[in-house]
């Protein structure tokens, strides 16, 4: 930027907290094109006249100093229609408001001197963003035909977009299609209904703008949202470009062989839920071993679900769906007698009434008990611990029908990953001890050979990551379809155990998420969390070493290597978090309008007093997306605190570099405190892994600061919620206590 | 059809509404969400904690305002709900009432307006469990950003000073009520629900000062709630040495609601850490019918269950009353039928959801059932997400939200 203004704001309490014509002094000083004080610049009067400043002096550079930029956001972003850059610096939650008063406000003043400086540092490294503008493909590709698939391929093409359905068995319909009857899904849900699965794919065969392709596997995909390169393999072996992809792969039963305690393999009247179900669809119940109507058909639940030696979670569908089948067999034979045995009864939210009519129906026994296990000896014998029928009890059954569990179909990519490179460190590894380890793990990961779905060609792997067991996720509650392969959306039971409306549901979702990415690419738009942003990272690719840990950390998969190891950046699939502008030692990675660069200016622009002035400076690096806000919310709730505070928002702790430590320490700042997400197996991080990896940054740093004869203890990382504005003001005095105590920085002045 | 009516009207701006408004305009779709209170997130930004993360949900709160924000194609009218609406060639034409506007847009939510008011109210966003200024900014993320004014609390003299005292000429004591009709190409319908009413609980001591609600809890472990986090007895502010949950308080039972409300289980097991994790000695007990925890959840439970002084009881609390200073309550062992007896310091009622559509007769809701969840008519263009269609937790109104957004956008355009 070349020609900026600055406009102070003196409302809400600003003008009273610091001297006003000091700040605008140090604006002048640094060198702007004008300035400017208004007693609420939010106002249409205020915000007139920054419009007016703006053209009057054909400013390129707008910077605010006033409030928050989470406050009066959308009326501030009207001024940069017209062309200028903007930066907001909160002069208003960062200092007149928070900081304690000290020598008749000279540190507000200093502080928000600083703020001014630093963020005319800022804005004049600012470029003008170019969105890009690629073609885009408008085609949705759906992986699965089961209800899930169905679904969203329906509602993509319903959105007017060209959808491909892509099934690797001969026929559409997945694990539901042979299944005689669903769970009710309308009220008053009491009976089963109709299977929609049929329904379904005459539907879509039907569909014009719905290509679909049985027999089809995927060999390769390459390239980016919107722009995916798909290969298939299969009778159509063909080539094709698409825009997004849904994962609707679906789940498979629990292995039973698996459940020889249940009697599974022992008695052939041991049988699946889904060996049942054919039964059910024959009208024909009958006891395998002698072809004998049973008179009591005992249904065993979790049977594999719920069990620390087989799978650890529940299967959400297995307990509804056992209701169903007793209902139908009542009706093919109203004479056989039903038992369930259960740990819970999981017939969530309107599915009572479906468990009360199955009750009611059927009359069946309903036994809340843990198995022990299931005997074959004539009659099957179920026997139980803690049943509420009493201690080590036994009730016997003709027929035994295990309600087994569903396992996800999919793939965890960066297991495969890890495989791919194991076997390659095991054969060209140097090191022998590399050599031997590698095979070791390749061995231990062996059981991922071949499980490739999607095959993406991604250098972190060639599916989806998954979250645990198996399931691919990565914000599960707030953003569930968000997944961390942009452009890539689960749905229906590869993403969460669930029933089948459930799944109907997961599909709508994930189709409309699929073509919204298709739509924002073609706007030049970044999705989820930076939803709009049209600005995206450079590469300045000369000054590369090639040391990967931009591809390594990217939690995207937005980059690939080249054969050298030098990275490929696919913008589309990029999130815009800086991690790896925070990754990068040669700090080659810039975004219009945040690098590192510019941070590092903004540090540079903090005035440093002079030891004999007692005035230490803190830096603080937060995350603006949690501790920022919360920052935020302090200041507004009146919460005060040390005014040798310096605060620059970042876009993720993640996008930290290294080098901004070294130049805040090396310039005599006294101690840098980064705060941010919560980390670890409940991450709060948007970038899921930012805070994480912030933090191992710090562990390599402590080494540096020693060589510089610095204490390590002058960087802190503390973890904060959005909720946690209470801790502000003591983390942040804690810190200048501390800071107190260990003396100023030895480098001032040097 | 004009471009107007293909736009979507989305009615509540919890957790559902606005992913649905969100997911509906990233993807290209010009929307208009309706609030009726004075900011939006509704329930879930009365939580303090999400299952089974345990993570703050202003958090993601704070992701859907930044999109929100940054959205041209999306406009929110707070304080505002539908007063007429009806459908016709190919749309909805709806009429949006929106009260007046006491405090204007320019606010800068500076504060001076709060210290020129004397008057205090009971606070909304603490369900009424502590008292906050007439004028106020209602919470930390209160979206938007601009304080709100209980005008009939106060005195036209008091009302003129709290004017007064506004710099900025931000409160308007002649605001008027405001209505506008709009073209809608289709409705998605995310009106969120109410908590069981614990008056009509008067038999778990629903009327009980240390008998509380689980919504209630939530504000009470809250650290912007009425106790500023720390859990207590109500009666006495003295910290619980026993604390009970009574599931199924008001649902899967006859006398109230017949449906299970989905949430509850994993609520209170949430809960149950909060307790432990300020009150370490407690002892938690909790009475279910069944633990309904599905999917990953299992970890939740069994961590929940697995802390030490937290048990589960599987038995339904019929009876609730006052004891010795504390609490008595008679459980029925259902398996055993026996009745049980046991005491507690501090009782929290796992109360279920109730549709708000329950009391509504809205002409958007083509289609209800008997327990007042709206179901979704793509013929008529309307779709239903969140609570108001089934009670579910927050995970599952965010996915059918998107799913509701979607069918919403298809309806619009075969409409057209």
């Amino acid at each position: 930027m070349e020609k900026i203004g600055v406009f102070l704001c003196t409302g809400c309490g600003i003008g009273e907290a610091i001297d006003v014509d000091e700040v605008i002094e140090a604006a002048d000083e640094v060198g702007c094109a004008c300035t400017l004080t208004h007693e609420c610049l939010c106002a249409p009067e205020g915000l007139e006249a920054i419009r007016g400043a703006v053209s009057e002096n054909e400013l390129d550079g707008i910077l605010v100093a006033a409030c928050s930029e989470r406050a009066k956001t959308r009326e501030f972003a009207a001024l940069t229609e017209d062309g200028p850059s903007m930066f907001r610096i909160a002069v208003r939650e960062h200092c007149a408001w928070p900081l304690k008063d000290a020598e008749e406000d000279e540190d507000k003043t200093m502080a928000a001197q600083d703020l001014v400086r630093m963020g005319l540092a800022r804005l004049d490294g600012v470029k003008a963003i170019e969105p890009l503008e690629e073609e885009i493909s408008d085609t949705v590709m759906v992986v699965g035909s089961g209800r899930a698939g169905l679904e969203a391929s329906l509602t993509a093409a319903g959105l007017g977009h060209p959808v491909v359905l892509v099934e690797k068995d001969d026929h559409l319909g997945g694990l539901l299609a042979d299944q005689l009857s669903i769970p009710p899904e309308q009220p008053p849900y009491e009976a089963p209904e109709a299977n929609p699965i049929p329904g379904l794919i005459d539907e879509v065969n039907a569909h014009d703008d719905i290509k679909v392709l049985t027999d089809t596997g995927i060999t390769e995909i390459t390239g980016q949202p919107g722009q995916f390169k798909v290969s298939l393999n299969g009778s159509s072996g063909l080539e094709m470009t698409v825009g997004s992809i849904v994962q609707a792969t679906g789940a498979k039963p629990y292995d039973a062989s698996k459940l020889g305690h249940l009697g599974y393999g022992a008695s052939p009247d041991v049988v699946t839920s889904h060996e049942f179900e054919n039964m059910l669809v024959d009208g024909k119940i009958t006891c395998p071993s002698d072809g004998r109507t049973p008179g009591r058909i005992a249904y065993i639940q979790c049977a594999g679900s719920r069990d620390e030696n087989h799978l650890k979670y529940c299967s959400s569908e297995c307990c509804i769906n056992t209701l169903r089948q007793m209902m139908e067999v009542k009706k093919i034979d109203p004479s056989i007698e039903n038992a369930v045995i259960y740990k819970d009864i999981r017939a969530p939210g309107l599915m009572e009434y479906f468990f009360l009519a199955a009750q009611k129906e059927t009359g069946g026994m309903m036994a809340r008990g843990e198995v022990d296990r299931i005997e074959a000896n004539g009659k099957l014998s179920i026997h139980m611990t803690d049943s509420m029928l009493g201690d080590n009890v036994a009730i016997d059954a003709d027929l035994v029908v295990l309600a087994v569990g569903m396992v996800p179909q999919s793939a965890d990519g960066e297991l495969i990953r890890e495989l791919h490179d194991s076997v390659h460190q095991a054969e060209t590894s140097e090191s022998s001890k590399v050599r031997e380890n590698s095979a070791a793990r390749a061995e231990e990961l062996a059981d991922f050979e071949g499980t490739e779905i999607l095959n993406l060609d991604y250098r972190q792997g060639p599916d989806l990551p998954t979250l645990e067991y198996g399931f691919p996720d990565s914000h599960f509650i707030c953003f569930p379809y968000e997944t961390r392969r942009t452009g890539i959306y689960a749905a229906g039971t590869v993403h969460a155990p669930m029933e089948s409306v459930q799944a109907a549901e997961d599909g709508l979702g994930a189709a409309m998420k699929a073509v919204q990415c298709i739509e924002m690419a073609k706007r030049g738009e970044a999705v989820h969390p930076r939803a709009g942003d049209t600005a995206y990272p450079d590469f300045f690719l000369q000054r590369c070493t090639d040391c990967k840990r931009c591809t390594e950390e990217c939690p995207f998969g937005t980059l690939n290597e080249n054969e050298k190891g030098t990275p490929e950046l696919f913008p589309l699939r990029c999130r815009r978090c800086g991690i790896c502008m925070g990754a990068c030692p040669e700090r080659i990675i810039s975004f219009p309008d945040f690098s590192v660069l510019m941070i590092a200016e903004m540090i540079k622009a903090m005035e440093v007093p002079d030891e004999d002035d007692e005035k230490p400076r803190i830096l603080a690096l937060m995350c603006e997306n949690d501790a920022v806000p919360a920052l935020d919310a302090a200041a507004a709730n009146g919460a005060t605190w040390n005014p040798w505070v310096r605060v620059i928002p970042i876009r993720c702790l993640g996008s930290m570099n290294i080098v901004w430590l070294a130049e805040a320490l090396s310039r005599g700042i006294d101690g840098v405190i980064l705060i941010g997400c919560k980390y670890g197996d409940d991450y709060q991080c948007h970038y899921v892994r930012g805070s994480e990896l912030a933090n191992t940054r710090l562990e390599n740093v402590g080494e540096t600061l020693e060589r510089l004869a610095l204490e390590p203890e002058r960087v802190k990382l503390v973890e904060l919620s959005h909720d946690e504005f209470g801790r502000i003001p003591q983390i942040l005095d804690d810190f200048a206590e501390e800071l107190d105590e260990m003396g100023p920085n030895p480098l001032k002045g040097f | 059809m004009s471009e107007a009516k293909k736009s979507l009207l989305v009615i509540g701006a919890g957790i559902a509404g606005i992913t649905a408004a969100l997911e509906a305009a990233e993807t290209g779709a010009e929307v208009v969400l309706i609030e009726r209170e004075a900011t939006i997130g509704g329930r879930v930004l009365r939580l303090n904690n999400y299952f089974p993360k345990m993570c703050p949900p202003s958090c993601g709160m704070e992701i859907n305002i930044r999109r929100l924000e940054r959205n041209p194609r999306i406009r929110v009218l707070t304080r505002s709900k539908v007063t007429a609406a009806e459908t016709g060639d190919g749309g909805w034409s709806v009429e949006i009432t929106t009260e007046p506007a006491w405090v204007k847009a320019n606010c800068t939510a500076c504060g001076d307006c709060e210290s020129a008011c004397t008057t205090e109210i009971d606070d909304p966003h603490n369900l009424g469990m502590s008292k906050t200024k007439a004028i106020r900014l209602p919470h930390p993320s209160a979206w938007p950003k601009i304080y709100t004014f209980d005008r009939a609390a106060v005195s036209d003299d008091e009302a003129k000073k709290i004017a007064e005292a506004c710099t900025y000429d931000a409160v308007d004591l002649d605001a008027q009520e405001t209505t506008q009709t709009l073209e809608f190409g289709a409705v998605v319908v995310a009106t969120g629900w109410k908590p069981y009413p614990l008056e009509k609980l008067e038999e778990l001591g629903g009327d009980l000062d240390d008998v509380v609600a689980n919504v209630q809890m939530e504000r009470m472990a809250s650290a912007s709630g009425p106790t500023g986090g720390v859990i207590r007895k109500p009666s006495n502010g003295e910290a619980p040495a026993r604390v009970a949950f009574v599931q199924c308080a008001g649902s899967r039972d006859v006398n109230h609601l017949n449906y299970c409300s989905g949430v509850c289980c994993l609520a209170s097991l949430k809960q149950a850490r909060y307790v432990k994790e300020q009150l370490p000695d407690a002892e938690v007990t909790m009475y279910y019918i069944d633990r309904r925890t599905p999917g990953r959840n299992e970890d939740f439970l069994l961590g929940s269950a697995e802390l030490e002084g937290v048990t589960l009881t599987k038995g339904k609390v019929g009876r609730i009353e006052k004891s010795n200073g504390g609490l008595k309550l008679h459980v029925e062992d259902v398996e055993n039928e026996v009745i049980l007896e046991a005491e507690a310091d501090l009782v929290v009622l796992a109360t279920g959801m109730v549709p708000n559509a329950v009391d509504d007769d809205l002409a958007v809701f083509t289609r209800k059932d008997d327990d007042g969840f709206v179901l979704d008519d793509l013929e008529a263009g309307v779709t239903v997400a969140g609570v108001a269609r089934r009670p579910e937790d927050v995970a599952a109104s965010v996915r059918d939200a998107t799913g509701a957004a979607a069918r919403a956008m298809v309806a619009a355009g075969r409409r057209a």
